[in-house]
Formats: structure tokens, C-alpha cells, sequence
């Protein structure tokens, strides 16, 4: 681990180069060990914030997949709440009515939320950015008009109630301080991290950037822009759908505000806090926009949206690179 | 060598009431090197376009290897290897000129639906990218986001993305525009270094560069073929003078150097 090969700079090439480039980024760097470490001893040393911490694992996990498709793949969206809902939903009403384990709702979720990124996926292949945004947001409206005329099935306004669900892995109950349910969303988030760290390494990963970057060269290169796009999309939605469902589970709960159009808005604000285009983006917004909405809020309850706004215009005026990046303060590029 | 790797029959492309190809009919030999001239608005860029599948013919069929492609979708055309570069570079400014093309072989060699090993993990990946590095004069860039190449360095980044696709037909759609002067020679070279087996078909206005690549020239005028031959024919066809030669070569001036680069072709 301690010999980290110098091939940064103009050094001759070699056979070994690009095997050693890949081996060099795919390495966990000890920042982000410290990163996690330190966000796993937060439900342990916080047990009285377990419900916060909660929160705040469900939207990384949804904020890191709007990365996966807006930082990564450039596909931007106004309606990821849609895929968020379906996930939450589809989790609570299997657990009302079928079965209460949660692991197995969580893959119900998930693959409710990805079938619907597949359905809804030839949608955001074609046109401009603005045509994508009132796409995204449209469905996600279509869904949540469903949703509330549907009210036998999902309780409508109401919201669905009685969601009683299993402990995990038939060992850990639910409790009302929710220190099973941050423990448990914080791994899921976990393992969908590392999941991604490894994927956006990859070819696979690298044409996500290439999409971004030109899709042009993409399709001159013999890849199939619609294929790509379809793929990471359905991804992305699934990994939606897991933390709608996670919602879902640890509040025993699910209603239209799963929904609603402010989840989407909310998830963008947290990722481009955070920083779009590399995977801590999503983990650093989450937890900075909870942290800000929890502290703002505490001190003038009626302004936290002034505050949120302002730092809006901030962060876009002056740049989140120079504001927050951690990357740029050292270099360039690299990074997660 | 009749062996034809890419053919046009009678392709027709309208735009509403303007006929922009007319009823073109191209062979390009295997290893050929050949030449699309024609003044501006001659109907090159739409020709180009229709082979390489951004726009769908009217009427007429397109052959790669004897295989019908004129319904295939562009991203399979290049799995086929029919592969082009831009004339405006089409590159990927955030990554490196090493991802790039490992992200193009890695495409070629199917690899690049991998989601768990590292790009460029593969030995024979990494490999292939340090031949095409070296080959394109791409090493001392090979980490740096291509956005910060200088743009001589990003024009070879475009020829080298093509040929990591190890094409059967290459179309270079004015490899050389905009490129200083001191970083020409570059480019020149690596063009006339091009794999022998693979068939090149030039689109250019530089006269210079055209005379000295080509083997063979089709001559497109109003979205027809006016005529095609070798280099020396087409120089001393009395029609391509008047519609088109007559326009950018302006008497004994220009022809010379044409001439004594035929002379040096001929030889190589």
C-alpha cells in the first residue's frame, strides 16, 4: 500500500501504466476511510440523533443516484422523486399485505422503482435539457395524481397506514428511537457505495462520463447512446427506489409526500451542495443539507428556506469548487 | 484488387425540394486511399453523414463487406468498422487521452460492459492503449484531461479514437483543418502511417494534402459524382479544372507542387 507508483507526471510509458492507473484510483484514499468511519460511529455515539442520521442515509443513498445519472451521465431530472415514491409504496404495501421482512422489500423497491426507469427511459434519450427536466418532472406528477386518486390502494391523502414490518434479518426490530433503522439504512448506503466506487472505475462507468462529456463520440466509437443511457437510468431509479423504500420501512409509513415535487427539487440541492459528478458529492450534500435544514431551522424556523436559497445563489455564483470541493484544493481532477 | 469494402448504389438524399446526393455510386477498394473532393456545398458532409448512419438515404443501399448496412443504426456500423473522425474534433474533455482510448478498445473488444474490473484492468487493453499512445505521439498527454491538450495533440486524440477501432474503412472528414502549422507535420504523418489493410476515404480541401494521400479521387460536384480516377486523371480533367480545381488553383502556381508531390507519392 505504501509504494504509490509516481506515474502522475510525463514519465516514459510503459506496459504497466494504465494497469497501475486503474489500481491507483480504484484504492480507497484514507480520507474517505476516515469519512466512513466516522459517519459509522455516528449512530453509535448519537443514539438520542438516530432518527436524523436515518434520514440523512435515505437521502445520500437517493442523492447518489441522481448523481449516478446527472453528475455522471449529464441527464438532468426535475422528477427523481417518481422513483422514490414507486420504491417507497411498493416497499409499504408488501409489508401491509404480503410479507413484512424488510430485505425483501428493499429489493421490492428497488426493482419497482428500476422497472419504472426502464418503462419511463426511452423519455430522456432524445431532446434538449429542458425538454428532460419537464419530462422527469411530468411523470413524477402523472404518479403522484395516481397515487392520490388510487386512494384504496394507497390510502391517498391519507397515506398508507398500519405498515408494520419485521426485524432485520429476523434479529433486529424496529424501535422508536430508530437506532435499527439508522444502522440499517447507513448500510445499505454503504454497500450501494462501494458498489458504485468500484462501477464508475469501470468501462461501464467511464462511458457514463464519456455520455456526459459527447455523446456524439460515444455512438462514433461503436456504443450505443440509448442503450447506455437506458441502462444507467434504470439503474438509477432502482437505487431510488431502494431509498424510497428504506423510507418507507423505518417510518412504517408512506404517503403522496413521497411523491411530491419538493423531494426532487430537495435530492438536486443536496447533490449539487455536495457536488455533482463524483460519488461523495451525494454523502457530503446529504449531510450538509440535513445538518443546515436541522440547524437554520432551530434557530429561525420560518426562514430555513431564505438561508437554503442563499446559499443557492452562492454556491453557483462563486462555484462550489472554490467553495467546497476538497478535490480542487489539492488538484485537479482524481478524486472518487 | 477488385476487393470492394465499401459500396454505394445509386444513393439519393432529398431535403424536401433539394436533391443534396444524387444517385451516387462509390467503391472503395480494401487499403485504398481515397479522396472525396468537391467545392463547398458539394453534398460531402451529407454523403459522409449517410454513411456513417446519422442520416438515413432516400433511396439506394450502402454495402460494407458485401453486408447490407444502409438500415443499421451508427453504433453498429462502427462495430462493423466503418468508423470516422470529425472535422470538428468530437473528443471527451474531462477525460484523459489514456481513458479515452482504453474506453475505445475496451468498446472494440466488447469489454466495455464490464461494471467491476477497473478501465484498462485488462492486460490486453492496457497494452493495446501504450502501442496507440506511442504510435500518436500521445505520451507525455496521456494523463492530463484532454480539454488541457494543446490542439494539434487533441486532432491526433481524434484519428488515434478512430483507429483504436481498428477500422476495415476510415473516413477522415479534414483531418488537418485548423491545425498550426507547426504542428501539421504531425499530423501528416500519422496519416500517411495509417495501417496499410485499412481503406481511407479523405475528405479535404487542402489540394496539397489530397494530391499527396490519395491513390484514387472521386470528385463530387451538386451532389453528384462528376467524375473519379487517379490523382493524375482528375488533375488533368478539363472538367473538375473548370467546376472546381479552377476555383482554389489559380493557374502554373499551384499546380506544381501538386505535381512534384504526385512525383513523391508515386515513389513511396
Amino acid at each position: 500500500m505504501s509504494a504509490r507508483p509516481a506515474t502522475r507526471s510525463a514519465a516514459p510509458m510503459d506496459a504497466t501504466t494504465l494497469a497501475a492507473h486503474s489500481a491507483r484510483v480504484m484504492r480507497w484514499k484514507p480520507w474517505e476511510l476516515v469519512v466512513w468511519a466516522l459517519v459509522w460511529a455516528a449512530p453509535f455515539a448519537a443514539p438520542q440523533h438516530a432518527a436524523l442520521i436515518n434520514e440523512i442515509a435515505i437521502l445520500a443513498l437517493f442523492a447518489v443516484s441522481l448523481d449516478l445519472i446527472l453528475g455522471y451521465a449529464g441527464i438532468v431530472s426535475l422528477g427523481h422523486a417518481a422513483f422514490f415514491g414507486v420504491g417507497a409504496y411498493a416497499a409499504a404495501l408488501l409489508a401491509k399485505h404480503l410479507n413484512p421482512d424488510p430485505l425483501l422489500g428493499l429489493a421490492f423497491g428497488a426493482a419497482v422503482g428500476a422497472a419504472l426507469g426502464a418503462l419511463t427511459s426511452p423519455m430522456i434519450v432524445r431532446g434538449s435539457d429542458l425538454t428532460r427536466l419537464m419530462v422527469t418532472m411530468g411523470v413524477a406528477l402523472v404518479l403522484l395524481e395516481l397515487a392520490n386518486k388510487f386512494d384504496s390502494l394507497t390510502g391517498g391523502a391519507d397515506g398508507l397506514q398500519g405498515v408494520v414490518m419485521g426485524p432485520v434479518l429476523g434479529l433486529f426490530e424496529f424501535d422508536l428511537a430508530a437506532r435499527t433503522a439508522s444502522v440499517y439504512s447507513l448500510a445499505v448506503l454503504f454497500l450501494a457505495f462501494v458498489v458504485l466506487r468500484r462501477l464508475v472505475h469501470t468501462p461501464f462507468g467511464m462511458s457514463l462520463k464519456a455520455l456526459r462529456d459527447n455523446r456524439l463520440r460515444v455512438a462514433a466509437i461503436g456504443l450505443s447512446v440509448q442503450g447506455r443511457l437506458a441502462v444507467v437510468y434504470t439503474l438509477a431509479a432502482g437505487l431510488a427506489g431502494a431509498a424510497g423504500a428504506l423510507l418507507a420501512q423505518t417510518t412504517g409509513f408512506a404517503s403522496l409526500d413521497v411523491l411530491e415535487f419538493h423531494r426532487s427539487a430537495d435530492v438536486m440541492l443536496a447533490l449539487v451542495i455536495g457536488g455533482a459528478g463524483w460519488l461523495w458529492g451525494g454523502l457530503i450534500g446529504a449531510i450538509a443539507f440535513k445538518l443546515m435544514h436541522d440547524l437554520i431551522s432551530a434557530v429561525t424556523p420560518q426562514y430555513w428556506t431564505f438561508w437554503i436559497g442563499l446559499i443557492l445563489v452562492l454556491l453557483m455564483l462563486v462555484g462550489r469548487e472554490r467553495l467546497f470541493s476538497p478535490r480542487r484544493w489539492f488538484k485537479r481532477g482524481g478524486g472518487a | 484488387m477488385t476487393d470492394i469494402v465499401l459500396q454505394t448504389h445509386h444513393l439519393v438524399r432529398r431535403f424536401g425540394g433539394l436533391v443534396a446526393t444524387q444517385d451516387v455510386s462509390l467503391s472503395v477498394e480494401r487499403g485504398a486511399r481515397h479522396a472525396l473532393i468537391g467545392p463547398n456545398g458539394a453534398g460531402k458532409t451529407t454523403l459522409i453523414n449517410q454513411l456513417t448512419g446519422v442520416l438515413a438515404p432516400s433511396e439506394g443501399r450502402i454495402e460494407l463487406a458485401g453486408q447490407d448496412i444502409t438500415a443499421l443504426p451508427a453504433h453498429r456500423r462502427v462495430a462493423l468498422g466503418l468508423v470516422r473522425t470529425f472535422q470538428i474534433n468530437q473528443l471527451w474533455p474531462t477525460l484523459t487521452p489514456l481513458q479515452s482510448l482504453a474506453l475505445a478498445v475496451s468498446s472494440r473488444l466488447g469489454a466495455s460492459r464490464r461494471w467491476w474490473q477497473a478501465l484498462g484492468a485488462d492486460a490486453a487493453v492496457a497494452r493495446e492503449c501504450e502501442a496507440l499512445l506511442r504510435q500518436f505521439r500521445l505520451e507525455d498527454h496521456a494523463e492530463r484531461a484532454t480539454a488541457e491538450l494543446p490542439y494539434g495533440k487533441r486532432r491526433l486524440l481524434e484519428i488515434a479514437l478512430a483507429v483504436a477501432l481498428r477500422p476495415q474503412v476510415l473516413l477522415l472528414d479534414e483531418p488537418a483543418a485548423g491545425v498550426p502549422a507547426g504542428e501539421r507535420q504531425d499530423i501528416l504523418d500519422t496519416i500517411a502511417a495509417l495501417p496499410a489493410d485499412v481503406a481511407v476515404l479523405l475528405i479535404e480541401h487542402d489540394m496539397d494534402l489530397v494530391f499527396s494521400f490519395a491513390r484514387r479521387m472521386t470528385v463530387l460536384v451538386n451532389g453528384a459524382v462528376l467524375t473519379e480516377g487517379t490523382p493524375e486523371q482528375i488533375a488533368a480533367d478539363p472538367q473538375v479544372r473548370a467546376v472546381y480545381l479552377g476555383e482554389s488553383l489559380t493557374g502554373t502556381r499551384h499546380e506544381a507542387p501538386a505535381a512534384t508531390t504526385l512525383a513523391g507519392a508515386a515513389h513511396g
